[in-house]
């Protein structure tokens, strides 16, 4: 049995450990916010927070992640009230939006250690998130915006 | 050489893709008010109840209904994949409606063919039915204001609607939209020529930055995408699909597949029987309680295939071949002048070869479907641009009329194309009907970059011939591609016109001996058209030879595609031989301008400082112009080459004449991502067979732009236009490849003929 903290509830799974998180929540606990897109970590649609740390919810093995917290898109705020999320709002940043919840959580654990990041600190975070509709110039301002640091 | 006749397997293959892609079926044609309750010509929602009875709903247009709270739902029967179609659309009847947006609900259309063609593909949703949107919108809010008057007992003239009311405007009383349903409902429709529309400075919404409308969802991850699509009892399925195109099944061995928990049974799907079309890939599918037991399921089936007419296949080989085939005359797809004896007269010649490899799509959602086979009829879920060619599919595979596909689209995870080919949802239909549970289907990323309807492989030969003074006197356009018309028509080694007509023979410039050529090559998997299509590969080609000539004459393209372009006017191709394909439309309604073109270079260049900013070692300044999809666009790529070869994207200025626009920042966007997505075209996309099977297979062996590599800022203008709107989500695209490949000349020295340029050492 492996319990894992997910956007503040304590759940608990006796499956496979080794299914990945991701997969742990869209078909276990229908939280379809982080989504599927490489299977190898390599695009970041599937970025969840564990412990407030980014992470490749497709590449974490559930039992990896037994006695964290594990926040995801759906508990990132009450209401998409997340600074990124107002950011990512106020600049129209989403095309299809299917990357999107990867992105904001991204966003959102750079700025929860980096309060005031560099644009060298933006790109190193980011480029791991692939936008295949071509957002990443609206995603560089909307950090920013949401750091409150100059564009 | 005569001008080459279509012959019967490209007309089929025209149609076939005419009926996907092409058909435009304006309902305004057949009756504006073409409603799902009957087509008479009188408001139909009350004609189910007894006249005296007030509605509780009212639908005055297929796109258009009334709840009995005054809501306005509008319905969007275009898909969304980003380009804000379902937003768009939508806000042109508001505004003409003079309805408050916040009490507007839009909701998704079911596939449907009294909406008139729903494939949102070929950048064409606001020019195909835009006018009635407004139509609609301009017929409910006249019946409201009549409804008004009638009720205060004044004349029409008297009274306004504003924001989901009309307004007396003379006792400044005020009735809403939900107060006059009931009158509203029983009036007669207004005809044609009893609507007055807005003019554009009335405008409130259109023309103004609107958000999407499920933009708050996607960024809640509330959003439902194909991929979060759920029916109760749902089995997940995967497929192993056959390595190499058209090899079946020998034998299967389950057994340990079975042995995974979770797993319920494996299907052999049937194999597809020539034409391709829409139909799936066959193979083996495993179908269980979770995606993980699946996957780990489908890696533990023992598959043996047959052989394949194309196990041969390689791209290596092929490339020659391509560029082999072009060295040799092909099809006359066009003839003006005399090309051969301007070239023996001609002072100076120069000749060029050019390559595009195989591309995929690879939207950020790969292909995925829900369906439930029941009573002998189809429920599906699904991300697609084309709901109709899903009924189409279905029915055809399932061997039921396409009425009983019932078709709900979700969100597009971006669709480029891929997701017009609904092969996926067949998938999940026939999976359905063999477990006797409705079932997802989910393709991995191996599974969408192995087994796409690719981008097809290009290669093109150039030759010009120049007077004394360096002007262009004779072009010789050379093109060979496996054909999109092989999907449709076996065989096919030509393009159909809609390839030929995208590039090909279509050169605006005012030269007086053009011959374009098509030359035969055959197909060795599925074909389908991505984002801009053979644009894709004829700018690259039309525009790298331009600036090769320009160089050659010790100018730039600016001043030498300008002078080629001579006087504004609007090309004749007739005379060439040419009916111009023109994405269907009428040429006289959207003619191929050259003022249009030459404005947006000029415009380019100017916001840019090209030819004003000098380029220097390893940084550089590109251009080009092109009309696609009948707008007219010009990119300007500044590029940075480092001492070790790496290329970075500081600034793309994009001009885009998109005649009239609606969403003006989501044009931009589409102008944003297309400079992006051009990016990756010309940088990194290169797709190859060895022995019949794709080589890659995620995105590191298939790398797209991520942020690093994507253009750091890309700067936008909008031609105001009174024109006819035009394409935008695909048209973006095509300028920015060449646009980089003469940025990286001027600023490297180096001529990069062949992409993806990551394949030349830049230093």
């Amino acid at each position: 049995m492996i319990e894992i903290k997910v956007n503040g509830k304590t759940r608990s799974f006796d499956g496979d450990g080794d299914m990945p998180l991701l997969w742990y929540l869209r078909d276990e606990l229908s939280l379809t916010g982080s989504k599927f897109g490489c299977g190898m970590g390599l695009c970041g649609a599937c970025t969840v927070h564990q412990n407030g740390e980014a992470i490749r919810s497709c590449v974490t093995p559930v039992k990896a992640v037994a006695g964290k917290d594990i926040t995801t898109i759906e508990g990132l705020s009450p209401n998409g009230t997340h600074p990124c999320q107002i950011a990512w709002e106020k600049h129209a940043v989403a095309q299809c939006g299917y990357c999107q919840a990867g992105q904001v959580m991204q966003a959102a654990a750079l700025l929860k250690k980096t309060p005031k990041p560099t644009d060298e600190q933006i790109d190193a975070a980011m480029n791991g998130n692939i936008c295949r509709c071509g957002t990443y110039q609206r995603i560089r301002a909307a950090v920013k915006a949401a750091a409150g640091v100059k564009a | 050489m005569s001008i080459y006749r279509y012959g019967e397997t490209t007309r089929l293959a025209r149609e076939a893709y005419e009926k996907y892609d092409q058909k435009v079926e304006m309902l305004d044609r057949r009756g504006f008010v073409g409603t799902v309750l009957g087509a008479s010509a009188l408001v139909l929602g009350v004609s189910l109840k007894p006249a005296s009875a007030a509605p509780s709903a009212w639908q005055p247009s297929v796109y258009l209904g009334f709840e009995a709270d005054g809501t306005v739902v509008i319905t969007a029967h275009r898909s969304e994949m980003g380009t804000s179609s379902k937003t768009s659309l939508p806000i042109m009847l508001a505004d003409e409606l003079e309805a408050d947006w916040k009490k507007v609900r839009v909701e998704q259309a079911l596939g449907d063919e009294k909406y008139g063609s729903q494939n949102t593909d070929g950048s064409c949703s606001i020019r195909d039915f835009g006018h009635a949107m407004l139509k609609a919108g301009a017929t409910a809010r006249t019946l409201f204001e009549r409804a008004a008057a009638q009720k205060w007992g004044c004349q029409p003239g008297d009274v306004a609607a504003n924001q989901s009311t009309v307004v007396n405007g003379r006792t400044k009383a005020r009735l809403t939209f939900a107060e006059l349903l009931p009158i509203a409902a029983k009036l007669d429709l207004p005809k044609d020529h009893e609507l007055r529309y807005k003019t554009p400075d009335q405008y409130k919404l259109i023309g103004k930055k609107i958000p999407m409308v499920d933009e708050r969802n996607v960024l809640q991850g509330k959003a439902t995408f194909g991929m979060d699509a759920t029916m109760p009892g749902m089995l997940i399925a995967m497929v192993e699909r056959p390595p190499v195109y058209a090899s079946k099944v020998k034998s299967v061995d389950n057994s340990a597949a079975l042995a995974v928990k979770g797993v319920r049974q494996t299907v052999e799907l049937p194999s597809w029987k020539p034409p391709h079309l829409f139909q799936q890939l066959g193979g083996v599918a495993v179908l269980g309680d979770n995606t993980w037991a699946v996957m780990q399921a489908r890696k533990k089936l023992k598959i043996e295939w047959d052989q394949s007419p194309h196990a041969n296949y390689n791209s290596a080989a092929e490339k020659q071949s391509l560029l082999d085939s072009v060295l040799k005359p092909g099809k006359v797809v066009r003839n003006r002048g005399d090309v051969d004896a301007a070239f023996a007269k001609a002072a100076r010649t120069h000749e060029a070869n050019y390559y595009a490899p195989m591309l995929s799509h690879a939207p950020m959602e790969p292909p995925v479907a829900v369906a439930e086979w029941k009573n002998g009829k189809v429920e599906t879920w699904c991300p697609t641009q084309n709901p109709q060619a899903v009924q189409d599919a279905v029915a055809a595979a399932m061997g039921i009329p396409k009425t009983d596909v019932i078709c709900h689209v979700t969100l597009l995870g971006g669709g480029f194309g891929r997701k017009s080919k609904p092969d996926y949802v067949v998938e999940a239909a026939l999976l359905s009907k063999a477990a006797g549970k409705p079932v997802k289907v989910i393709w991995t990323r191996e599974d969408d970059i192995k087994f796409d309807y690719y981008h097809t492989v290009s290669g093109m030969h150039m030759k010009a011939g120049m007077d004394a003074t360096g002007k262009l006197d004779a072009w010789l356009f050379r093109s060979a591609f496996p054909p999109i018309a092989s999907t449709f028509a076996p065989g096919m080694q030509y393009g159909a016109e809609f390839e030929v007509g995208m590039g090909l023979n279509e050169l605006p410039y005012d030269v007086p001996n053009i011959r374009g050529e098509n030359c035969p090559a055959p197909n060795h998997l599925r074909l389908g058209w991505m984002r801009a299509v053979a644009h894709v590969y004829h700018a690259f080609g039309i525009h790298s030879f331009l600036d090769e000539l320009a160089v050659l004459n010790n100018t730039d393209y600016l001043s030498y595609s300008l002078k080629a372009l001579g006087p504004d006017r609007n090309v004749d191709l007739s005379k060439d031989g040419v009916k111009p394909w023109n994405n269907g439309m009428p040429i006289d309604k959207f003619p191929i301008n050259t003022g249009r073109l030459r404005r947006v270079l000029e415009m380019a260049a100017e916001q840019s400082g090209y030819g004003k900013k000098k380029s220097s070692n390893g940084h550089g300044f590109g251009i080009a112009a092109h009309r696609s999809f009948l707008s007219y666009i010009a990119s300007v790529v500044e590029v940075v080459v480092d001492s070790e070869g790496k290329l970075t994207i500081p600034n793309v200025w994009t001009v885009a004449d998109c005649g009239t626009t609606v969403n003006p920042d989501r044009v931009v966007s589409q102008l944003e991502g297309a400079a992006v997505f051009g990016a990756s075209i010309a940088m990194l996309g290169e797709i190859t067979a060895a022995n019949g099977r794709v080589q890659q297979s995620n995105f590191h062996d298939y790398p797209v732009a991520r942020l690093a590599e994507s253009p750091r800022m890309t700067h936008v203008t909008i031609v105001p236009s009174k024109e006819p709107a035009a394409g935008v989500g695909e048209p973006g695209v095509p300028v920015i490849v060449p646009a980089i490949t003469n940025a990286i000349f001027a600023a490297t020295g180096k001529r990069v003929r062949e992409l993806p340029v990551r394949r030349t050492k830049l230093v």
